[in-house]
């Protein structure tokens, strides 16, 4: 990370931004994650990772948080998540009917159960995660080229 | 190898949503991706609408249930094809085919045409999902997707009126869109149940309903903005004449029809039930949106915004049609409603060529346009025509049918109203004709051409379908508007329909 | 039941703040108390009396839950309404770009 003293906060919130970012970023991996066991899920998860971004952009300054995604991998990477749901969707069909939950469930309560929920959960994680912190971006370099 | 018609229904909802997160990643690479995308999926949707209104057969009272998912319904969710689903998506789906075609020429003005298409293809996706779904939560959430999409294409080349006209639509929409949550509310409480079927069998037996009348005005509230009922038009002049042309079609063709008209049709006959007074203040406010707008159309200057005031005119002639309650008013007002979408969206893609070539849409800059431009020319005439009420074209039979309706209902008044709104209608035509092709070419517009072949195709297409439209009316062809018309008129009935069907 | 009066209040202020305040952000928050107004109403529908939070655990016993299906709709919803806002607040600052102002008595060129 770069330590310029003219983008970004002040050094406190970068030395503790260092610490924490990949924290919460392991928290919204496992709110996606256990969606079928706990509450939270999908949109949930999504929201969190996508906050762990926007926390490097606040810390760091835009330019740092572009380089680790660019607006053009974020909005491929939304619409990837979107085509996996529609793929996980239309696996049903090979079921019998569409949105069918098929693949094989285990034992209640383990966290390879469920059928294909922890699949759209994933697919729903990414694509908000990715999409939130794309409009984020969007209205920041909006706001840069107005100036 | 001819699949079943159940397995068809849910490709409504994947096709358009597929193209469109398609076009979204591949469109930004590949050179022309996303025109051929666009193009396969609306010529597949076309067919397989076609080809499910003619499968679904002319046996009356019959309605195809899909479980997604494999749950049964009550627990699950249920999407239902019957005739009113099955006549909105051969219009909605017809229009968005033609329009589609115009688009891929016109929208090379604008800055970008994947991103278009995107949202296109979102919007003809609400718009399906809405009318085959048979449960009030989702839909209302394709009713979202549908205005989302709608109020992000208003504001599409962001010059400074466009965002002011979408930010105006986006709010008033999404209070509408609350007001329509808040009646799902109420009837979940009320039933604790979302499949509209078995809504509709319980509301049949409970007693003691007051809350029905409070939820019927949020739902009249909601739905009449969606649909530019009169005191809630105010959002329609400014949106649809500062979208693009090809979306001014779409919005002002099927937009408000789905959204709103099916809407209302749908939770008003089919789930409340019906009384007089319900269908006696829609009567009402269609006759208040006929002769207002009319009124305030003929004072206009700019082409786009006419039309726009003609739109709210004419969906208060459907209100009407509806609001009767008479076989032959329903009929009337569902074919005057494929009528609208067929010769509104012409009118809308008119004004797109005039403006593609000539760079106004002011009617004191144009004129004479006549002999440079042909085709345009001949089709505005013919769908000028049309709107008017003028035989042989679709629109007399339908505007025909509306009054013999309310004259037969006993409401002299009504039918009145009609006459005098069609009268101004045709003024206010004249008026644009006269202005718009009649007279002598500016010396600046010179030299200009006819617009290119995709456009042409679609605005020739369309007004054949405005000459042949009234045959729909002989008996041969009548159950595609007739089959509607019984599903409406079943009211409360189709509970029954669907939950056998669904067994 | 003053739980569903008090939810319809907060409708009410935030239809006040669409209705009357001049400057754009402030019609976006009033939107915003809307679609948290609409949102609790549905959820306190379906509370249930001496229910407990629907959710199933291994070794507990359950007996009465709160009804589960008004919080899975209202997750969708405050999905859409999130959409809703980010596109509001987009427009909004291109607006803000080619009028120079975020008053709405400003931005008045289209007319008649």
């Amino acid at each position: 990370m770069i330590n310029n003293p003219k983008s970004g906060m002040t050094l406190i919130v970068k030395t503790i931004t260092r610490l924490t970012v990949g924290l919460i970023l392991l928290f919204g991996i496992y709110i996606i994650l256990h969606g079928h066991l706990s509450p939270g899920g999908g949109f949930a998860g999504g929201v969190i990772v996508a906050l762990s971004f926007v926390h490097i952009m606040l810390a760091f300054g835009k330019d740092v948080a572009m380089s680790k995604i660019s607006i053009g991998l974020a909005s491929n990477l939304e619409s990837i998540g979107a085509l996996m749901f529609l793929v996980v969707a239309l696996m049903g069909f090979l079921g019998g009917a569409f949105f069918m939950n098929i693949l094989a469930k285990g034992r209640p309560f383990e966290l390879f159960s469920a059928g294909t929920i922890p699949l759209s959960n994933i697919s729903i994680g990414i694509k908000v995660g990715v999409g939130l912190f794309a409009i984020f971006m969007a209205l920041v370099i909006l706001e840069g080229t107005k100036k | 190898m001819m699949l079943k018609i159940v397995d068809i229904i849910p490709l409504f909802v994947v096709i358009p949503l597929g193209a469109a997160f398609l076009i979204s990643i591949l469109g930004k690479y590949i050179k022309h991706a996303s025109d051929v995308m666009v193009f396969i999926s609306s010529t597949l949707l076309l067919g397989f609408s076609i080809y499910s209104r003619i499968s679904l057969g002319h046996i009356e009272g019959k309605a195809l249930v899909y479980k997604v998912g494999g749950w049964v319904p009550p627990f699950g969710i249920a999407m239902v094809l019957d005739g009113l689903s099955s006549f909105m998506l051969v219009t909605v789906n017809l229009i968005a085919f033609f329009v589609m075609i115009y688009s891929l020429n016109y929208m090379e003005r604008y800055t970008d045409k994947p991103k278009f298409f995107t949202l296109f293809s979102l919007m003809v996706c609400g718009m399906n999902g809405m009318v085959l779904t048979g449960d009030i939560f989702n839909m209302f959430v394709f009713l979202e997707i549908a205005s989302i999409a709608s109020y992000a294409l208003v504001g599409f080349g962001t010059e400074a009126e466009e965002l002011e006209a979408s930010f105006k639509y986006a709010v008033m929409g999404s209070v509408a869109s609350s007001f329509i949550l808040l009646g799902i509310a109420f009837l979940y409480g009320f039933t604790s149940t979302l499949n509209m079927a078995d809504m509709a069998r319980i509301l049949s037996y409970k007693q003691n309903m007051y809350i029905i009348n409070f939820v019927s005005v949020l739902f009249l509230m909601g739905f009449g903005l969606k649909a530019a009922l009169v005191p809630f038009h105010a959002w329609l002049p400014d949106a649809h004449p500062s979208a693009p042309a090809s979306i001014s079609a779409m919005l002002s063709g099927v937009l408000i029809k789905t959204l709103g008209i099916y809407g209302l049709v749908r939770v008003f006959f089919n789930i409340i039930g019906s009384t007089k007074e319900y269908l006696s203040i829609l009567m009402f406010l269609g006759a208040v949106s006929m002769l207002v707008a009319v009124v305030l159309a003929l004072s206009q200057w700019d082409l786009k915004r006419l039309l726009a005031y003609h739109s709210i005119s004419q969906i208060g002639y459907i209100a009407l049609g509806i609001g009767l309650g008479t076989p032959l008013g329903i009929f009337g007002g569902l074919f005057h409603l494929f009528n609208h979408s067929i010769f509104k969206s012409l009118l809308f893609l008119n004004s797109g060529a005039i403006d593609y070539t000539l760079g106004t849409r002011d009617l004191r800059e144009t004129g004479g346009i006549a002999k440079v431009m042909p085709v345009t020319s001949r089709t505005n005439l013919v769908a000028s025509m049309s709107i008017a009420g003028i035989p042989p074209f679709n629109g007399f039979f339908s505007k025909a049918i509306i009054i013999i309706a309310c004259v037969e209902a006993g409401y002299f008044w009504y039918a009145l109203c009609a006459v005098i709104g069609s009268i101004l209608t045709l003024a206010s035509f004249m008026k644009v004709q006269k202005f718009t092709f009649l007279g002598t070419l500016k010396e600046r517009f010179i030299g200009v051409r006819e617009v290119p072949l995709g456009m042409r195709f679609s605005m020739v297409s369309l007004a054949f379908i405005c000459i042949i439209g009234g045959l729909l009316v002989i008996p041969h062809f009548r159950f595609f508007i007739g089959d509607a018309m019984h599903v409406i008129l079943k009211g409360t009935g189709y509970a029954s329909v669907v939950l056998e069907a669904s067994r | 039941m003053v739980l569903y009066f008090l939810c319809l209040v907060l409708f009410c202020i935030g239809l006040y703040g669409v209705l009357r305040k001049r400057n754009i952000v402030k019609i976006i928050i009033g939107l915003g108390i809307i679609e948290y107004a609409v949102n609790l109403f549905f959820v306190l529908l379906g509370y249930r009396f001496y229910g407990r939070a629907p959710l199933h655990a291994v070794d507990q016993k359950i007996l009465n839950m709160v009804d589960p299906l008004p919080q899975a709709i209202v997750l969708t919803s405050i999905v859409i309404g999130l959409g809703i806002t980010a596109l509001l607040i987009a427009i909004a600052i291109r607006i803000y770009e080619r009028y120079g102002t975020f008053d709405i008595t400003k931005i008045k060129r289209l007319k008649g």
